[in-house]
């Protein structure tokens, strides 16, 4: 056996652990858990092993945060749809009714597009209170024409009481992509900068405290805000912005995950630069989390080429809603796939996508 | 040296086990010479084979010296031999006449695990003192007894070109060496001199280039006496060094590391010193002088644990720089005679009654050592937890805004390899640590009160014998900290070195390295892969992607496992899984469990009570977490009056103790933890097992009642904890009375070494006596203790004593960590089980 074999036999190795790598996580459950719900690896395995499987095509196959369609006029119509389970359906900075109407139009700007249109459906139990539906709709109105958008279509289903939890809401969205827009993970590039639009973990820190149920006094509130005026501003400025995202269920450190993999990428993010509220920050600490796997519902996260990061992270901080916007970190070639966070003593964490739930790791 | 004796038959003996790089061809050919037997010897991929022929007396004789009395350095597996041939006298031509070795066969799938990395021996250390010979002071200076061996192997056979000596030519006196059966370098692969090996060069950071092995020596050591910080390129990797008694320069060296308490280790010159600053049994001081050059934790002798950085021992070292190059210790006796002992400044230990010191592990160490004439820190080259550096660029820009200057040389380093770490005393039973010490036939095993904390350097990739073979090559991935990696074939398991902590991603790379490595030396790809049952560990998400078949093995299972292979055993025994969090299949952290166990299958039949983790891995960073979490479960009634002490943020992490979220976990590592907070000694930990440890240090102050017994201090009962309880079958051990003790000690004022003492003495008897209940229950003679809680030489003292008084054989770790790094070795043990068949 030559050297040269030998090297060929480690790199062998080496490459099959690569190959293994880039597969999506299989589903090997039995029934649904609610770590298929959290965003993380299960919730991965679940969409690809029953929906991608069962419905697949050339449009829904990026899995993006919403499908981009080409009319036959030219014009990119992009479509998204989401549905909202929050609990509390109240909470500090909002409600599901602010959320339905943001979590779809947010999704839309992720593509960039224009949002136009939104649907809206109701799941009800029996013994919700009307006052309270009165308060969504109201809430709901008010969240649309914030956002610039017309609820066109709806629908309303009762169910009796213990089939469901208060009130779910779904709402689908259409949008337009201006043309000569093009942004995909496809486009990113090592080098790149990634920016993100404010403070992080706010929004599911509010949910967690608002449930009432921790000792936990905090001036905590959502962020949930409609970013479509917030992205154009961006895009406007920095028009060789690569990607966005709304980093919701998962957090920051879930949707890098995410790019990383669809980007071939590693994306290394800087501890000491991350954004986020004192407040938050000592909630997080005192309940065990790590923010950046905490939801957002009004936050970008964009990668822009190192030319344009100044001139891109001017334009973000001077929109209302980017006021604490930070460049978080970079885009390189290796580790490919990962996501690795610099900390503030100088070592290199890995940020793994969770499973489930949060456990603790260490011995 | 008797001819052919009419009667001569043909052998041919396959030596198999750690037989190269270990000085083993010119052994046999010295000793074939001497029994007077023709043939030839060489390195193959199996192991060493020997063509021999003579007298069947002779040959008798010859198998029986290779098992019974191999080099000092070999580790024999299995001596074969194939039925003789009676042939006539003369032979065939090619066995003709006289014995000779020849170059290495290289054919076919190899077999052999490379020798683990060995200290400088005595012949190689009087050279190196020595004005007249060619290698004074030369720090390479290597023989077929010692040097690096692991740490510069490429692949295997090891022969030097496969080595990252290779691009080293040997000068003809070098090579005359190595071509002479009867010189101590005869295939000494990283044989070199000052004329053709390596060579030291000194880099200061924004200053001049030191590129003279000499001229690298001494400014290192003038900086080292001057109080400053140097790398030093070791055995295995990059060490961060400095003078250990100059409190200004630990105190300097612990801000650029950012490492707050964790202890730092010693490098000393000999075993003088060591006796000096620490108690030695002769187990230890074998140990420390053992050609494997491991950290030796030792008890410090309470004169030494004395911090003062006295003035006469400054001048001492002042007088030394002056008279140029000291030698010897000299120096350091200067100002001992005045202090009494080289005091160890107290911020490289801080409040532990332990010292961990090393002798040189290499020549270079001890030139170092000696030179500057006084203890050095010698720490490992990284950041805070990162892995250690071992190249050269990757030292220079990680390593370099930490230091002074950086003493390197041209001798890559292709494994990085941490420092093996061994604890002595604390193990009254008779424990013995294979491979450590004095060696003692049969089995190559050596006495001594020893257990391996940390195996690595010196240690690694020695195979490890598994009590079962396996049908199928197993790649056994370990755990999350302390990773190592575990590659089992037939009934032989190569363990990696120490890895470190997966979440780094530095850690990781050299995690899937060193599954390339390994399966590469042992010429092996595995066929199935063992992980943790924990989905978030990296290493199974790693295993789960490697696109091999997948087998989980239950943590504290593998503990028990690891355990069962350090004895050699395979047979059920009650095992007790101690340590700080492993993931239980019922949802909830495990880490105090009593489980009926083989290698094969594993029942829980008790455990600790289960309280909140509250915060998850904040309640293992915050041990007064596990106070209120304790205080909660036990005395709910007194939480408002004593939560307040606690911590500020009491309230808000009470009211997560019966949150649905929040883990539920029956942890003996976190209990250690609360007991801590709650006697004041530790609120939260800079490093792993940081509380429970500084607990111990101050049990130790108090000796181990002689009377203590089984049944007084704590319950057990079945389904305890009433309707909380999920499974009624379970035994289950309740602390509460000990809680009551620590709180009432606490606000009595009672000396906290007793309190400690008490709840260690308390908590022993109570797991020992489930232990005994449940074996008793299921006829089981013999228990293993296994898990990180097994290395506190106190608890696991008592237990073991209780036990053992129980009539339990009592089985715990000697070769194998307790901790987190044996996990693999057990996963691989369990998987063979399973698989394969009692070997």
């Amino acid at each position: 056996m030559s050297a040269g074999q030998e090297v060929t036999r480690e790199q062998r190795v080496l490459d099959r652990i690569e190959a293994y790598r880039r597969r999506r996580p299989r589903l090997t459950d039995e029934v649904v858990t609610l770590a298929h719900g959290a965003g993380g690896k299960a919730s991965a395995a679940l969409t690809d092993a029953v929906f991608l499987e069962a419905f697949r095509n050339d449009a829904l196959a990026p899995l993006a945060d919403a499908a981009v369609l080409e009319l036959p006029n030219g014009e990119r119509l992009a479509f998204s749809t989401d549905s909202f389970v929050v609990n509390p359906w109240r909470f500090p900075g909002g409600s599901i009714g602010h959320l339905a109407v943001h979590g779809t139009v947010n999704d839309l700007v992720a593509v960039g597009a224009r949002p136009s249109w939104l649907s809206v459906g109701f799941v009800i139990e029996e013994g919700f209170a009307i006052a309270d539906l009165r308060t969504i709709a109201a809430d709901i109105a008010e969240a649309a024409e914030g956002a610039g958008v017309a609820i066109v279509t709806g629908d309303t289903k009762v169910v009796n009481r213990g089939a469901a939890d208060g009130v779910y809401v779904n709402t689908s969205g259409v949008g337009f992509v201006p043309t000569g827009r093009s942004l995909g993970a496809g486009r990113v590039r090592p080098g790149d900068v990634v920016l993100v639009s404010g403070t992080i973990a706010d929004h599911g820190t509010a949910v967690m405290l608002a449930r009432g149920d921790l000792a936990l006094e905090a001036d905590i509130a959502s962020d949930t805000a409609p970013l479509h005026d917030l992205a154009e501003a961006l895009l406007d400025a920095a028009p060789g912005t690569r990607w966005l995202r709304d980093p919701t269920r998962g957090g920051l450190g879930t949707v890098c995950n995410e790019l990383a993999q669809a980007a071939e990428v590693a994306v290394v993010l800087d501890e000491t630069r991350l954004p986020i509220r004192r407040e938050v920050n000592g909630a997080c600490d005192i309940l065990g989390i790590d923010p950046l796997y905490v939801a957002n519902e009004g936050k970008l996260v964009a990668v822009v080429p190192a030319e344009e990061a100044e001139v891109a992270l001017a334009a973000v901080r001077g929109h209302d809603l980017g006021r604490d916007a930070a460049l978080i970190g970079e885009i390189r070639d290796e580790p490919e796939r990962m996501v690795l966070l610099t900390t503030a003593v100088g070592g290199t964490r890995i940020v793994d996508m969770l499973v489930g739930d949060p456990l603790p790791r260490i011995c | 040296m008797a001819g052919l004796a009419p009667m001569a038959e043909a052998r041919r003996i396959t030596v198999t086990g750690t037989v190269q790089g270990v000085g083993f061809r010119p052994y046999v050919y010295r000793h074939a010479v001497e029994l007077g037997l023709a043939g030839e010897v060489s390195n193959g991929t199996e192991g060493v084979r020997i063509d021999a022929v003579g007298s069947p007396a002779a040959l008798d004789e010859l198998c029986r010296r290779l098992r019974e009395e191999p080099p000092p350095l070999a580790r024999v597996h299995e001596v074969r031999v194939e039925a003789g041939t009676a042939v006539p006298v003369g032979g065939s031509p090619r066995l003709g006449g006289g014995f000779r070795i020849v170059a290495s066969r290289d054919r076919g799938r190899p077999d052999v695990p490379v020798s683990a990395d060995v200290g400088p021996c005595d012949a190689c250390l009087a050279e190196l003192e020595d004005p007249a010979d060619r290698r004074f002071r030369y720090p390479f200076i290597n023989c077929t007894d010692c040097g690096p061996r692991y740490t510069i192997t490429r692949r295997v056979p090891y022969d030097r070109p496969w080595t990252t000596m290779a691009d080293f030519t040997m000068c003809e006196t070098c090579q005359a060496e190595y071509d002479d059966p009867s010189d101590r370098r005869f295939h000494a692969q990283p044989n070199a001199c000052p004329a053709c090996g390596p060579q030291l060069a000194l880099n200061v950071p924004g200053g001049a280039r030191e590129d003279t092995t000499p001229g690298a020596l001494n400014t290192a050591v003038r900086m080292l006496r001057d109080g400053r910080i140097v790398a030093v390129k070791g055995v295995g990797g990059f060490h961060l060094a400095c003078d250990a008694t100059d409190p200004a320069a630990v105190g300097e060296l612990r801000r650029r590391k950012a490492r707050d308490d964790k202890p730092f280790a010693v490098l000393v010159a000999d075993v003088a010193t060591a006796h000096r600053l620490c108690v030695l049994d002769d187990e230890a001081e074998a140990a420390i002088a053992a050609p494997q050059r491991p950290i030796v934790l030792a008890p410090r002798r309470s004169d030494s644990a004395v911090s003062r950085h006295a003035g006469d021992v400054a001048s001492g070292r002042g007088d030394d720089a002056a008279s140029g190059r000291a030698g010897d210790v000299a120096s350091g006796r200067a100002g001992d005679a005045a202090s009494g002992a080289a005091p160890i400044a107290h911020g490289v230990a801080p409040g532990l009654p332990e010292l961990g010191m090393m002798l040189p592990p290499s020549p270079l160490h001890h030139l170092l050592v000696r030179d500057v004439g006084l203890p050095l820190v010698l720490t490992s080259g990284n950041l805070s937890d990162e892995p250690i550096a071992y190249r050269d660029p990757d030292a220079f820009t990680r390593l370099g805004p930490l230091v002074d200057a950086v003493l390197t040389h041209d001798r890559p380093i292709h494994i990085r390899c941490d420092d093996s770490v061994v604890r002595a005393a604390g193990r009254p039973d008779d424990p013995t640590v294979r491979g450590l010490g004095r060696r003692e036939a049969p089995g190559g095993r050596a006495a001594g009160g020893l257990q391996v904390l940390r195996r690595s350097r010196g240690l690694a990739p020695e195979p490890v014998s598994l009590p079962v073979r396996t049908a199928v090559p197993i790649l056994a991935v370990g755990a999350e900290l302390k990773s190592t990696v575990a590659l089992a074939r037939a009934d032989q398991a190569v363990v990696s070195h120490h890895l470190g902590d997966l979440e780094h991603h530095a850690t990781y790379v050299a995690f899937v390295e060193a599954v390339a490595h390994l399966s590469h030396l042992a010429g092996t790809e595995p066929e199935l892969v063992v992980h943790d049952l924990h989905p978030q560990y990296l290493s199974t998400t790693y295993a789960l992607e490697l696109g091999l078949p997948t087998h989980g093995v239950q943590h504290h299972h593998a503990h028990i496992a690891s355990c069962l292979v350090d004895n050699g055993r395979d047979e059920p025994v009650l095992g007790v899984s101690f340590d700080g969090t492993g993931y239980g299949p019922d949802g909830t952290v495990w880490g105090g469990e009593f489980l009926v166990a083989d290698l094969r299958s594993s029942e829980r039949v008790g455990r600790l009570r289960q309280v909140a983790l509250p915060g998850g891995a904040a309640a293992i960073r915050e041990p007064w977490r596990m106070a209120l979490a304790w205080l909660a479960a036990t005395e709910p009634g007194r939480l408002a009056e004593l939560g307040p002490a606690l911590d500020r943020r009491w309230e808000a992490v009470a009211s997560l103790l019966d949150h649905p979220r929040t883990l539920r976990t029956s942890s003996a590592g976190r209990l250690f933890d609360a007991v801590a907070a709650l006697l004041g000694v530790r609120s939260t930990v800079t490093y792993e097992g940081q509380a429970a440890i500084e607990l111990e240090s101050l049990a130790r102050r108090v000796p181990i009642p002689a009377d203590a017994d089984v049944g007084s201090a704590s319950r057990t009962s079945r389904g305890a904890e009433g309707s909380t309880d999920p499974d009624p079958e379970l035994r289950v051990l309740d602390p509460a009375p000990l809680i009551a003790a620590a709180i009432r000690a606490r606000r009595s004022g009672e000396p906290l070494e007793h309190a400690a003492a008490d709840f260690h003495t308390g908590f022993a008897a109570a797991t020992a006596r489930l232990a005994l209940e449940a074996a008793e229950d299921r006829g089981l003679r013999a228990a293993a203790l296994s898990g990180g809680v097994f290395q506190n030489p106190r608890f696991s003292a008592e237990v073991a004593r209780h036990l053992r008084a129980g009539g339990l054989d009592v089985l715990t770790h000697r070769a194998i960590p307790p901790n987190d790094g044996g996990i693999s070795v057990g996963q691989a043990a369990v998987a063979a089980a399973r698989t394969g068949s009692a070997g």
